[in-house]
């Protein structure tokens, strides 16, 4: 479909962790992930720290060389591993763009506000002349909420807020039509994190960007997104609408997910039963066989062990990877 | 009364760095009844740690406490030498710190760390001491502790790590303990079991909790009453109820507006607090949040405001509410 904008299929990234020939150990981080995103919308990602999360952001960016699968960028295959297809990305660059978690540690400590926004201007000849760059960093950081003044200034300078904005006028920067927003907010404060947020929808508005968002707080995802992903252990285990996820939620993982986040209205989180799960998240470098949720999951059986569940289309754009749906809903 | 456990009244504390006095804490007062939970919120650097901590007489150089009166279970901590602030370290107050992986020493097993405590406060002997170690983990619920004992932190999980932490500072059944942001760093499935925990274990023991974060949604599940920081001060005091269905403090409403809730039917846009908060070293004059609030008025920019009692639990500091209760006052006589 041609309203698709970023699609991947099969999208695996293995990262190598130690020894050698036969036993050569593997962290699994991301597994036949796959997903699209139509044009000016927001899908969203969550999922625990060490879910894959992360990676398929940047993997999708191909800022890691993805070890399967094939990417599709606005109709062109920009990477298949099968085809052997892995394009030059320097022209993509211009079109996606990344804003990192951590704003304390994404931006270069010795040079200026205006230099970090101008790097992206200078590396892709977007501007004719210095007063251009000039104007066109000052207008950037405009849009970011900040002023001309701040363009000389170095990152130490300011706060965590107006460090993300920084990330974010660097993003925008080249004039993206697609951003991976990982993790942007979870470093701030919380009277923060609100002009952030809003300020992400605002350019969403203005220049139809298209987003994945990435994080680990569901609240913040659903409020944000169109569509969620909920990750676990290198898989997507559901994909749906996020209000259909966030109050339909079918994949036992989700379920516990949503249960375990406290709400701030006490009488609310008085009145809800929590799923508590037993047990911690196996580890990526050896992950259980079958379904990887299995050693968790109060509904798991032979099943679950023995094969892979596969993403099924359970309601319109409704998708879930369980082999006992019937049983847990 | 007999059964207060905690009395902080009026305490200044101040950090004396290089680039000047930093006000860490102007004239905060709380106090808390034998087994309940208080939860301080607020954002970083509003003084939460430092008012908790100094409960314990571990207000690290260059901090310094100005005046006000500590009262603890019978002590008076701000007289008290180091000698008798070790004893009551642990004994009668322990804490958990927000990272399991910092606060443990990584070079001794965590049989070592739990029976040290046991060892230094109680007069058991070593296989006394190894054998309330194993109770202890059962307790926080860690499955075969015999292993674990000889493991190294190393070894274990982020939740399990705090599950120990836990087992530490419980180890001779304080009757406070001050939970430091025990989850923040921890996933969100993993948070829900150590809360459960904790609330599984206050019960259990008839211990009280300091709970400090800065997640209004956790809070809202632990504890019974509330104060609200910014930037030094207790903005608001009052019950959960008070805090979250009759908020007075324009701060406190802030908070509540900002954060996106997860069974919200409709999309509404967040209504972020303005601004940013507060450098410590050049405070404004006046109350605090004054450069924030939407609702400043002229005298807020040049007196702190004084505390408006609205019942015997909840307060606030405010020149608003301060201006209501006077007007209220007037119209009812």
């Amino acid at each position: 479909m041609s309203n698709r904008l970023v699609e991947v299929q099969h999208l695996q990234q293995y990262f190598p962790a130690g020894g050698f020939g036969k036993n050569k150990k593997f962290v699994q981080a991301v597994d036949d992930v796959s997903f699209y995103i139509n044009k000016g919308e927001t899908l969203g990602l969550v999922g625990e720290s060490g879910c894959g999360k992360t990676t398929t952001g940047r993997t999708l960016l191909r800022l890691y060389e993805p070890t399967d699968g094939t990417i599709i960028y606005d109709g062109n295959v920009i990477f298949d591993k099968k085809k052997k297809i892995a394009v030059d990305m320097l022209p993509y660059r211009k079109k996606m763009q990344i804003v990192f978690q951590d704003p304390y540690a994404s931006l270069d400590p010795r040079m200026t506000i205006g230099d970090i926004v101008g790097e992206a201007i200078d590396i892709h000849k977007l501007a004719a002349s210095k007063q251009e760059r000039y104007d066109m960093i000052i207008d950037m950081l405009r849009q970011v909420g900040l002023n001309s003044e701040h363009a000389n200034r170095y990152p130490h300078e300011f706060s965590g807020g107006q460090r993300q904005r920084v990330g974010i006028a660097r993003a925008l920067a080249v004039n993206p039509e697609f951003i991976v927003c990982d993790e942007p907010i979870s470093a701030l404060d919380v009277s923060i994190q609100a002009q952030v947020i809003n300020m992400f929808e605002d350019l969403q508005e203005k220049r139809g960007l298209t987003y994945l968002f990435i994080a680990h707080d569901l609240s913040v995802v659903k409020h944000i997104s169109d569509r969620i992903g909920v990750m676990y252990l290198g898989k997507l285990v559901e994909l749906a609408d996020s209000r259909e996820l966030t109050e339909r939620s079918m994949h036992p993982y989700t379920k516990s997910l949503i249960s375990a986040i406290p709400i701030a209205d006490p009488k609310v989180a008085k009145a809800s039963k929590r799923i508590v799960l037993e047990g911690d998240v196996p580890s990526p470098l050896n992950p259980p066989s079958g379904c990887r949720f299995r050693t968790r999951c109060p509904y798991a059986d032979e099943t679950c062990a023995a094969c892979v569940p596969e993403m099924r289309e359970v309601e319109p754009g409704h998708f879930v990877a369980c082999h006992h749906l019937d049983k847990c809903n | 009364m007999s059964n207060k456990l905690v009395d902080i009244k009026d305490e200044y504390l101040s950090f004396f760095t290089p680039a000047g006095e930093v006000k860490a804490l102007n004239g905060v007062s709380i106090s808390l009844n034998e087994g309940e939970v208080l939860g301080i919120v607020g954002e970083s650097g509003s003084g939460k740690s430092v008012t908790a901590y100094s409960l314990m007489g571990l207000t690290a150089h260059p901090g310094k406490l100005i005046s006000g009166e500590l009262n603890f279970n019978g002590h008076q901590v701000e007289k008290m030498s180091e000698k008798e602030m070790r004893k009551m370290r642990g004994n009668e107050v322990s804490i958990i710190f927000q990272d399991p992986m910092t606060s443990l020493n990584p070079v001794y097993t965590i049989g070592n760390q739990i029976e040290e405590v046991i060892l230094l406060h109680t007069d058991k002997d070593k296989a006394q001491a190894k054998e309330r170690a194993r109770e202890l983990l059962e307790l926080v619920g860690i499955n075969e502790p015999d292993k674990r004992l000889k493991q190294y932190p190393h070894e274990l999980s982020g939740g399990m790590r705090q599950r120990v932490m836990i087992a530490i500072a419980l180890a001779c059944e304080p009757k406070l303990l001050i939970a430091d942001e025990p989850t923040t760093a921890l996933d969100v499935t993993i948070q829900a079991q150590i809360l459960e925990l904790m609330m599984e274990l206050k019960d259990k023991l008839g211990m009280a909790i300091i709970l400090i974060t800065h997640d209004l949604g956790v809070v809202a599940n632990m504890c019974e009453k509330i104060a609200v920081m910014y930037a030094g001060h207790i903005v608001e005091y009052g019950t959960v109820d008070d805090i979250f269905y009759n908020p007075k403090h324009e701060y406190t409403k802030g908070l509540l507006k900002s954060i996106p809730r997860l069974d919200a039917t409709e999309h509404e846009r967040l209504v972020p607090i303005e601004g940013t908060p507060i450098d410590m070293l050049n405070p404004p004059k006046g109350c605090p949040f004054a450069p924030r609030c939407e609702k400043c008025m002229k005298i807020c920019l040049r007196e702190m405001p004084p505390v408006t009692e609205f019942d015997d639990v909840h307060y606030t500091q405010c020149w608003m509410n301060q201006k209501e209760m006077m007007q209220g006052g007037t119209a009812n006589e």
